[in-house]
């Protein structure tokens, strides 16, 4: 843009983008800005400031380019399709020690379990936040508890899980050594600890939105006779219904990417092992592994140390996870032009309203 | 913002009858009280995790007093001791002394988030008010795609790509030799530590401050250019000095997210319990670190262990301690921002 030239008294007032420009010559002479109405009459320590800028900022993405590209040319040589279908099998020669099936399997199911344990609840606690929060003492408590949960480290959560989920009383989650020892690993277990990474990203993105409905909506609700519960169930939370999903995606994000959790309360297998043949249960009560594991176990770091298996399997995980930035980006998008099609909706709703109840 | 709940709703007081399907008035009520319910269910819940953790803690605290913090003999060979069972002589089982695992957390952490802090504040400002839009457009989606990338991720490039690079070219044999008497210097050390903390926390910094430089409000910027100052000192002077709340919440988070950091670090740190010493000068660079979160998920295995599971639940309640602290401090940094109604 400011490429053109500009009458002077005429230019219009173009905010940021022009505070450099010379002081306004006398009237009815006729100025050319130049081309690139740029740095050229900053001082220098200015301009080097922002030419720094832009090399911190070329430079991010130099380097998330360099590790997308460089996992693409590794994971790509060393992914065949028989890692998809085959599961990992302890063997010293890696031709035999099979592929990422179950690692696969195990992330959706960890990812599914932590998602159910996270969302309602998450969801319920931004209403209240956001709805009622009285007394407000709780309000403010409850919501600093939240803040911290999201800086706890999520390897002192894991060690919490083990303690917590090993109670005997809670033995029902997991399984028991012949001993009668609860292991405290399993699905359930591991799912419910990744539900705590999820909360604050999920509470955090509801209230956004709940914080952003205007007072009127609430005020056009109740004045067609709906209690506040009603408004909550039927008018607030589908118009964040948005915001929720981005909570809910930016939180599968932080369960897939969690590797602490997983080896500390998934148990130390890579194959899926359920408990019992009792179909579902027996499977969320079994242990397993995920990617982020299976990455983990075949680094130098972990005992498999089998790299192109790992470079594969981190390949795979990086793609889940640029499909699930690409919807939050998708999302943020809806959100951001919801403007005149949320109210539409609102108003749709409000129909709806009326003649369903 | 306590919307819409100054005023009950008036069908709570006139049409109950009309819905006697969802039970009115009645029903308004319990849903309040269950949802109660549930926030202070998760409080408790959170309440009682940090006081069963430090329960757990208690007796390592207890056996090694304050000279837990301390610094003496190898915490290495401690550890091992303990995970066998057998305790060292003349110590008793629970004796640890863990200066070198907090060194190694704060000489990783701090410089870490000191580089983000640059680097993500120098990017935001690119992102927000120099990038046009089709670049800001291209640049977000990346910022927050880098900020998702698990830290497996970044460790399994960090162990397999740069440490054999830094083993290999960056250190001599003279520097190996310089301090070969007390530690080996590997290709995994505490550069290699750093830098990869930093890559890590810089896109969720970014994506913060910039949101924040984002909600400046634009009168404020205009006025500043309408006395004639250009844009950098706008952005210095008006943007960065408004968001600077957010900033210091935004480093909060990261540095709560580089304390916390377990599996990365213990795949490029060296996982040597070493006292890194900043006065060898450039070699401090390459020596081994451990730092705590790494060790407690190294040592997991023992945690059915007695003695080791205390020592590691005492590290975890140390890294929790430290996340509390950080929190408070960002909630009180974001105070000043509310006064002018601008959220962070």
């Amino acid at each position: 843009m400011a490429s053109e030239g500009v009458v002077a008294g005429l230019a219009a007032p173009s905010g940021l983008r022009s505070p450099s420009g010379p002081a306004a010559p006398p009237p009815g002479l006729e100025v050319m800005r130049p081309r690139r109405r740029g740095t050229a009459a900053w001082p220098w320590i200015d301009r080097a400031g922002y030419w720094l800028c832009w090399a911190a900022g070329i430079g991010l993405c130099v380097i998330a380019l360099a590790i997308v590209l460089y996992m693409l040319v590794e994971g790509l040589s060393y992914l065949s399709p028989h890692l998809f279908v085959t599961s990992p099998a302890p063997s010293l020669q890696q031709s035999r020690a099979g592929g990422f099936l179950d690692p696969i399997e195990g992330t959706f199911i960890l990812t599914a379990v932590g998602i159910a344990v996270a969302a309602p609840i998450g969801i319920a606690l931004a209403v209240w936040l956001n709805e009622y929060g009285r007394p407000s003492g709780l309000a403010r408590a409850v919501e600093s508890a939240i803040e911290m949960l999201a800086g706890a480290p999520s390897v002192v959560l894991a060690i919490f899980g083990l303690l917590l989920f090993s109670q005997s009383a809670l033995g029902f989650l997991s399984q028991s050594t012949a001993g009668g020892a609860v292991t405290g690993k399993s699905f359930l277990t591991a799912g419910a600890i990744m539900a705590i990474l999820a909360l604050p990203l999920i509470v955090g993105a509801t209230r956004e939105g709940l914080a952003l409905i205007p007072n009127h909506m609430r005020e056009a609700s109740h004045a067609l006779g709906k209690t506040r519960a009603t408004t909550i169930r039927r008018v607030l939370l589908p118009s964040v219904r948005v915001n929720i999903a981005e909570g809910t995606v930016l939180g599968m994000g932080r369960i897939i990417g969690d590797t602490a959790i997983v080896v500390i309360l998934l148990g130390a297998t890579l194959k899926t092992e359920p408990a019992s043949s009792v179909p579902v249960i027996g499977l969320l009560r079994g242990t397993g592994s995920t990617l982020s594991n299976y990455v983990y176990y075949n680094s130098p770091a972990g005992e498999g140390n089998a790299h192109q298996k790992a470079y594969a399997a981190a390949f795979v995980l990086l793609i889940i996870v640029l499909a699930l930035n690409f919807a939050v980006t998708r999302l943020a998008g809806r959100r951001e032009r919801g403007g005149a099609g949320a109210r539409g909706s609102w108003r749709l709703r409000t129909w709806r309203l009326r003649w369903s109840e | 913002m306590p919307a819409g709940a100054a005023h009950r709703s008036p069908s709570a007081r006139f049409g109950g009858g009309l819905r006697a399907r969802f039970g009115g008035a009645g029903a308004d009520r319990r849903t309040e009280q269950a949802l109660r319910a549930l926030a202070a269910l998760t409080l408790v819940l959170i309440a009682a995790m940090v006081v069963t953790v430090f329960i757990k803690a208690w007796p390592s605290f207890k056996a090694n007093g304050l000279a837990w913090f301390g610094s003496e003999g190898d915490v290495d060979t401690q550890l091992r001791a303990m995970n066998e069972g057998q305790a060292l002589p003349g110590h008793s089982i629970l004796y640890i002394r863990t200066w070198p695992l907090i060194w190694g957390t704060i000489v990783t952490t701090v410089p870490a988030v000191i580089i983000a802090l640059i680097g993500s504040t120098l990017a935001a400002i690119c992102l927000t008010e120099f990038a046009s839009a089709p670049v800001r457009r291209t640049l977000e989606p990346i910022v927050r795609l880098l900020a998702g990338v698990p830290s497996v991720v970044y460790g399994l490039v960090a162990v397999l790509a740069l440490a054999p690079f830094i083993n290999d070219h960056l250190i001599s044999e003279a520097r190996r030799k310089s301090v070969a008497y007390v530690v080996q210097l590997e290709g995994d050390n505490l550069m290699l530590a750093i830098v990869i903390l930093a890559i890590m926390i810089t896109p969720i910094m970014v994506a913060l401050i910039a949101g924040a430089l984002a909600s400046v409000p634009p009168a404020w910027k205009e006025g500043s250019a309408a006395l004639g100052v250009n844009r950098w000192r706008t952005i210095v002077r008006v943007s960065l000095r408004t968001a600077r709340p957010a900033i210091a919440a935004a480093t909060v988070l990261a540095t709560a997210r580089a304390l916390g950091e377990a599996i990365m670090l213990s795949m490029v740190a060296g996982s040597r319990g070493f006292d890194a010493n900043p006065l060898d000068g450039l070699t401090f660079l390459f020596e081994p670190v451990r730092p705590l979160a790494a060790t407690i998920f190294q040592e997991s295995e023992g945690l059915t262990i007695g003695p080791m599971s205390h020592t590691l639940y005492a590290m975890g309640a140390v890294l929790l301690v430290s996340a509390v602290l950080l929190s408070f401090a960002g909630w009180a940094a974001k105070q000043p921002l509310k006064r002018y109604g601008i959220r962070a």
